[in-house]
């Protein structure tokens, strides 16, 4: 389409309306270009930083090129060293200060919450909305169709409204700051359900009719026929669910804030905050914000597809 | 839950028998395939929406344990009292500091809905038709790019922002270098409003006197109250530290947005603007008379998810500002929470979240309505 606009143009054509007609290609490739820098450059400096001690951070928070190896922050009398002595121009001499710091404040403990409450989640999200979905697409029984309104019906309920009521629903079943409390009320959710049973729609029946001839249950065919072909499926229900865990923070905020045992990678980067006082301590935050992300960037790059994939169909249950 | 054992033997007298019981151990089935789903989805979200209703007719605090029961004469120790629709008058009728407290809240939001959602829309419809340009090399690189922020912890990304937006952070020192004569701004700390900034930059600077005024007959309207909020300060636009937090979120959403708008452009026949190209269209021509108007349903779409995501915004202003400074930052999202968790005044919380919930629901139906009209009933 637009590439014939870019050949060059035939014959008299003058260069100031070549210009003319290039400049919209032009100005929207300028626009891409600055707002992927503008997109990635916290990101990359978030990084840098937290590589940092806190007066190289507050003294030159652009300095980029790490020199020599790691360094201690303080002297030998336990004094910080200055700014001065750490960076100059681009440079810095960067430290692992930040990590040490962040670790020491119980962040493996909020890292292993994290994946313990992940792992939970998805795993009775991959049974639970599975099957459901196999129900909804292929099994005849009264008042399915309502129950697939009333399934789909929950996501319109905002996660903010839910808030006071499931709070005190936990407190009256007594779950309230445990685990099961966190992981119950989300082991099933609409969209994966959605996503389930759109997938189960797309395969033949014959498949399932062959297994019925020979004499399979409904529970076995789903087990042993449907579920080992439903793997993208599952993959992007997995990966969604992992996503969407991994970056909680809300639900756990409410469930298990009280309880610092319990608390996610979220939570815990979240009570940082207040660590220093009035002094906000950036490579404390900044080291904490890196390890967060990194396992959801391992996901994100080993599957990009499927996230991609899943926006359009979240599009698709929206309707 | 699995309630099918075996299929149905041969043995069955008639066909007919098979048929039907055939057809009931399928009922069975589906009900037992669906009842952990169904069970899960109904506890969690449909009932505690009836909770949440109940609730805001009470005044318990959420601290009083619930079993101790209604206050009556001879339980006065009870944990909650019904108090009708008093929450509901209190929040948006009843003038004082808890109807200041809402409509501050939900002028914050609106202010920042307003400001989030249109940017980010045309940010992503003109980074997707860019992308989507066969020209284009590194696709892939460009929508990485983008989405990543998306897959990113919101508080991740608030600390991020906190950082890069503090006194001596990134933007303040970029900002600096490129102007070596800027004051650096506060952002996380500005109670400004933009909107009083604009219009003092053109000369409408009311004084402390002329906010303590109102006074119809003369047009002396800045200090009349309009539901517990002057005049003046229902005009103040979103504050600093807000449009700090606004930027945030554009930058974050503008990823989803983008690939859900590529969706769309993707199905859009080539056919289409190769015509019009041969009709003599430019480029901006085929973007403002071929793109724009096809794309109109995924905007309705884009526009309205963003709309109901930009109402419930929390985590943001829970991890950087708390609701201040001077509870500009303050939105309907973290009144909720506050009124719930840190006032005690659970039975106003859950009143706030209803009418939230009102707002979010009268959106999410609009866009059924327009969706549905558009592309035909598909779920």
């Amino acid at each position: 389409m637009s590439a014939v606009t870019l050949e060059q143009p035939v014959g008299q054509t003058s260069s100031a309306s070549k210009f003319i007609r290039r400049a919209p290609g032009i100005l929207g490739l300028l626009f891409l270009a600055i707002v992927a820098v503008v997109e990635i450059v916290p990101f990359v400096f978030t990084v840098v930083n937290s590589a940092k001690c806190l007066p190289a951070i507050n003294a030159a928070p652009w300095a980029f090129i790490p020199s020599s190896g790691f360094i201690d922050c303080r002297n030998e009398e336990g004094r910080p060293l200055p700014a001065s002595a750490m960076t100059s121009g681009a440079t810095f001499q960067p430290s692992l200060e930040g990590y040490q710091m962040v670790i020491a404040r119980d962040l493996p403990r909020w890292f292993m919450n994290s994946v313990i409450f992940a792992a939970a989640v998805t795993i009775c999200r991959i049974l639970i909305d599975s099957l459901a979905g196999y129900s909804l697409a292929r099994l005849k029984f009264p008042g399915n169709r309502l129950i697939f309104f009333i399934i789909l019906g929950t996501l319109m309920i905002p996660g903010v409204v839910l808030i006071v009521p499931r709070f005190i629903l936990l407190k009256q079943l007594g779950i309230l700051n445990t685990y099961q409390g966190l992981i119950i009320p989300l082991a099933a959710d609409a969209f994966g359900i959605f996503l389930m049973k759109q997938f189960f729609e797309s395969i033949p029946r014959e498949l399932e009719e062959a297994a019925e001839v020979d004499g399979a249950s409904r529970l076995t065919t789903f087990f042993r026929i449907i579920l080992p072909i439903s793997t993208p499926a599952l993959t992007a229900l997995t990966i969604f669910s992992i996503q969407g865990m991994w970056n909680n923070f809300m639900d756990a905020l409410i469930i298990v804030g009280t309880n610092p045992s319990l608390w996610t990678l979220t939570l815990g980067l979240s009570s940082l905050q207040g660590a220093g006082g009035e002094t906000l301590i950036w490579n404390l935050f900044l080291a904490g914000a890196v390890i967060t992300t990194i396992p959801m960037a391992i996901v994100f790059f080993a599957f990009q597809r499927y996230f991609v994939e899943g926006v359009s169909y979240s599009g698709l249950a929206g309707q | 839950m699995a309630q099918s054992t075996t299929s149905p033997t041969a043995a069955s007298p008639t066909r007919n028998a098979t048929f039907k019981d055939k057809n009931r151990q399928e009922a069975m089935t589906g009900l037992g395939f669906i009842a952990p789903a169904f069970i899960i989805l109904f506890g969690f979200l449909i009932i505690p929406m009836f909770v949440a209703g109940l609730f805001s007719l009470t005044n318990w605090d959420g601290i009083t344990p619930i079993a101790r029961g209604l206050i009556t004469e001879e339980n006065p120790n009870g944990a909650f009292d019904f108090v009708g629709l008093q929450n509901y008058n209190t929040i948006l009728l009843q003038e004082g500091r808890r109807q200041e407290s809402f409509y501050t809240a939900l002028k914050n939001t609106i202010y920042y809905a307003l400001g989030v959602v249109p940017v980010q829309t045309a940010f992503a419809l003109v980074l997707a038709f860019v992308v989507n340009q066969k020209w284009l090399k590194g696709k892939g690189f460009f929508r990485t790019a983008f989405y990543f922020p998306s897959i990113t912890s919101s508080v991740v990304i608030s600390l991020i922002f906190m950082w890069m937006f503090s006194a001596s952070g990134l933007v303040n020192t970029a900002i600096s270098f490129l102007n070596p004569s800027y004051d650096p701004v506060t952002w996380l700390d500005n109670p400004s409003g933009t909107l009083h900034l604009l219009m003092n930059g053109i000369g409408i600077n009311p004084t402390r006197d002329m906010l303590r005024v109102c006074d119809p007959a003369t047009l002396q309207l800045w200090g009349c109250e309009v539901a517990s909020i002057r005049l003046w300060d229902w005009l103040s636009g979103p504050s600093v530290t807000m449009a700090t937090i606004m930027i945030l979120n554009i930058w974050t959403t503008i990823g989803t947005m983008m690939v859900i708008y590529l969706a769309a452009l993707q199905s859009i026949p080539s056919q289409v603007y190769e015509a019009a190209t041969v009709d003599g269209a430019s480029r901006v021509q085929l973007f403002r008379y071929i793109t724009v108007p096809l794309l109109q349903p995924t905007t309705f779409f884009v526009v309205t998810i963003g709309l109901i995501g930009a109402l419930q915004v929390f985590d943001q202003v829970y991890v950087m500002t708390s609701g201040g400074p001077a509870n500009t930052t303050l939105t309907v999202a973290y009144l909720v929470y506050r009124s719930a968790f840190s006032d005690s005044r659970m039975g106003l919380a859950a009143a706030t979240a209803i009418v939230l919930f009102v707002i979010i629901f009268v959106f999410t139906m609009i866009q059924r309505r327009v969706t549905r009209e558009s592309s035909g009933d598909r779920a």
